[in-house]
């Protein structure tokens, strides 16, 4: 089991869920985070999820693949997941590993991520404020 | 050639993973790596830690500085005492795994350094040694 210190917070924000990785994950951490996400999105019936890593000094093929899966199970759930903020010297790193996050779809920015992200109103009365939890 | 003894650290958990990655980024900022440098080794490091602890069945890193004339060089060594590795040939072609992973680690490693030297045999466990110059 991990130790709630060891888990990455999911903040929900209207329809959005965001995360932001801040620390060096093991692969606990990460696998957790994926079962985490995948069971805020049913909860909160979110239609995107940001996620962003511009504190991630390297994406292995570990973290890589979780990135993956994640886009891909959120897509099951109907929610988009756009990752922002790779660090340059990442990206080249993935694509050197042979990585190239197929199904993933990236943003430079925190801001441009969002713009690729539904839209509040679009889903105007589908919103679920009565979800919002004590780490929303 | 050596200016550091090289100390082993054990790699038996996720944890462990995660400290050899740190243990390398530093050697590798004080080897003067540029940043591009430091992130491939270190993504590389992470890759062959994470086969030293599941399919190795844990071991250890050692890391030194290495100083070869006018060339100084960040040298990673993984050794366990696992099953080994049969046919390496397949274990670094793209796509091979034997585990749950995306079977890019390996070979991947292998593309993200200089130096990448394997021995390995069925029952003798694995030793995988790789050098990024500067």
């Amino acid at each position: 089991m991990l130790e709630s210190g060891d888990r990455i917070p999911i903040l929900k924000l209207g329809h959005l869920l965001l995360v932001t990785i801040q620390v060096d994950m093991h692969d606990r951490m990460a696998l957790a985070l994926q079962d985490d996400l995948t069971k805020k999105i049913v909860d909160t019936g979110a239609r995107g999820v940001l996620i962003d890593i511009s504190g991630l000094e390297l994406v292995d093929s570990f973290i890589g693949r979780m990135l993956s899966d994640i886009a891909a199970m959120a897509r099951v759930l109907d929610a988009r997941t756009v990752v922002v903020g790779m660090r340059p010297a990442v990206a080249i790193t993935l694509v050197e590993l042979g990585l190239a996050l197929p199904g993933v779809q990236t943003a430079l920015t925190v801001e441009r991520g969002m713009a690729l992200l539904p839209a509040p109103g679009e889903f105007g009365g589908d919103a679920r404020p009565e979800d919002e939890g004590p780490d929303a | 050639m050596r200016a550091l003894t090289p100390e082993p650290h054990a790699l038996d958990s996720d944890e462990d993973v995660v400290r050899a990655r740190h243990v390398i980024r530093a050697l590798a900022v004080d080897a003067g790596l540029r940043l591009i440098d430091q992130t491939k080794l270190v993504t590389a490091v992470s890759e062959l830690a994470r086969n030293t602890v599941i399919h190795g069945g844990g071991g250890r890193m050692l890391a030194e500085v290495l100083e070869n004339g006018t060339r100084t060089g960040v040298c990673v060594t993984f050794e366990d005492e696992g099953p080994g590795i049969p046919d390496l040939e397949m274990a670094l072609s793209q796509g091979f795994t034997t585990g749950e992973g995306l079977g890019l680690g390996f070979g991947g490693a292998r593309r993200l350094v200089h130096d990448f030297d394997v021995t390995s045999a069925p029952g003798e466990g694995t030793r995988v040694r790789i050098v990024t110059w500067r």
